[in-house]
């Protein structure tokens, strides 16, 4: 497993194609967000958190298109198929790649998102990003093995996002809560059931992907 | 199967007049709502035939993964369709319900938005069906969104719930406060289950028949190319 992360890993060091389109659109997002609302208003400040999900959201889900994309071209994925490792596995180094490429674009965006949205800096970063990871986790988790779906659909850049968020709803949902209650500046007990909730989902989407994944690639 | 068609599409017939005229005859207008509680009698069926659908939906594509078989794939096409139409009826009956009695066509109760992403997710499946077209592999990736959509359903309601009882709802109760009080109203409602449950059956039996008949033409095609 460790193998086809590093590969997946170096592939995108090499091209950067992934990491810039999911760093681009997410820009995009927060920016055409911005025009959204008001910059004046107070109510700026409370739609902040949601501004911030929709961009990951967003940019993930057009993004993740491109991790089975690149393995369409020469026949990668028969490479990999043909590779003699569980096709869980295969499944878990795909999760973990798109996870580390969703998280480093958090790490500009992130950034991006205070300066926009004029937010103190002193705020809790570790709970956003703690959030961040949760919920990017569970995006992957879901994400890579729709993705290894659509990719072989006629129309794969519509159908990704169609599928996936509706099915990301609760991940949704539970990282503007706890992003929103950590820019309040409120202690992370508080949110504790949502943390709860999204560690839930992230652990039954990987194991679900794990043992579906196998009928996602087959021929 | 020809004369069980005919016989579950008669009796079919039979208990949706009997409903209608319990709707709109027999049972006595409820004191606090009106006449548009009268609804109530066609939108909780089928709601709770959405469900059945969906579940049926989950559990064939399950079984179909498991243990293969175009039938469980067929059942689960044909149920999802169903159980969209269904859904969308509900989600057009639940506002005309609401209008006089909320005040609102829509609020972001617990209940509604669960529903409408549940409309959304299997709109996703079905749009996956119809993009894959008939085939094995298409099958398979509609039968995983199946299960994954199921899967998923209760951590949504569970989302959705929370994220309700957080903000303040312009409305949270549902139906509990009138009840159904009369015991005419309780035997139209059973005789709205059994008339959506034939529906549904019925449906469902139909579709999975003319999709049947379309795998078939599919295959015959496929060797007349083949020679």
């Amino acid at each position: 497993m460790l193998a086809l992360l590093r590969k997946d890993l170096q592939v995108e060091l090499r091209t950067k194609e992934t990491l810039a389109s999911l760093l681009l659109l997410g820009l995009l997002t927060l920016v055409v967000l911005s025009f959204a609302f008001d910059p004046t208003s107070e109510l700026r400040a409370e739609a902040a958190p949601g501004a911030l999900w929709v961009a990951v959201i967003f940019a993930g889900a057009l993004g993740l298109n491109r991790s089975f994309l690149a393995e369409g071209e020469n026949d990668c994925l028969q490479g990999l198929l043909l590779c003699p490792v569980d096709r869980g596995t295969i499944y878990l180094a795909k999760t973990a790649g798109n996870f580390v490429f969703m998280m480093i674009a958090q790490l500009v965006i992130v950034p991006i998102f205070i300066f926009f949205f004029n937010l103190p800096l002193s705020l809790g970063l570790g709970g956003v990003f703690l959030s961040l990871a949760l919920g990017v986790l569970g995006f992957a988790a879901v994400g890579t093995l729709f993705a290894a779906i659509s990719v072989r659909t006629r129309a794969r850049e519509v159908m990704l996002p169609l599928l996936l968020l509706p099915l990301v709803v609760p991940i949704f949902i539970g990282g503007v809560t706890v992003t929103g209650r950590v820019l309040a500046g409120k202690p992370l007990a508080d949110v504790a059931p949502w943390l709860n909730l999204m560690v839930g989902f992230d652990l039954i989407f990987l194991v679900v992907g794990w043992l579906v994944f196998e009928y996602a690639v087959e021929e | 199967m020809r004369r069980l068609d005919t016989s579950l599409a008669a009796a079919n017939l039979v208990v949706m007049l009997a409903a209608i005229y319990a709707v709109f005859v027999y049972v006595p207008t409820d004191k606090f709502q009106g006449i548009v509680q009268r609804i109530f009698y066609f939108h909780v069926p089928l709601a709770i035939m959405t469900f059945v659908a969906f579940g049926t939906v989950a559990v064939a594509s399950a079984l179909f993964l498991w243990r293969g078989g175009r039938g469980w794939d067929r059942l689960a096409h044909s149920s999802a369709e169903v159980g969209m139409l269904f859904c969308t009826l509900v989600l057009i009956t639940g506002p005309i319900w609401a209008k006089p009695i909320w005040g609102t066509w829509w609020t972001w109760d617990a209940r509604l938005t669960t529903t409408l992403i549940l409309w959304l997710i299997y709109a996703g499946y079905l749009m996956l069906r119809s993009i894959s077209g008939p085939g094995d592999q298409g099958a398979r990736y509609a039968a995983i969104v199946g299960v994954v959509g199921a899967i998923d359903i209760p951590i949504i309601n569970r989302s959705v719930y929370w994220w309700r009882t957080i903000h303040p709802a312009v409305l949270i109760t549902r139906e509990g406060g009138s009840g159904l009080g009369d015991p005419r109203m309780r035997l139209t409602l059973e005789i709205c289950f059994l008339a959506f449950l034939l529906l549904f059956v019925w449906l469902v039996r139909i579709r999975n028949q003319s999709v049947h008949l379309r795998d078939r033409l599919e295959d015959m095609r496929r060797q007349v190319l083949a020679h």
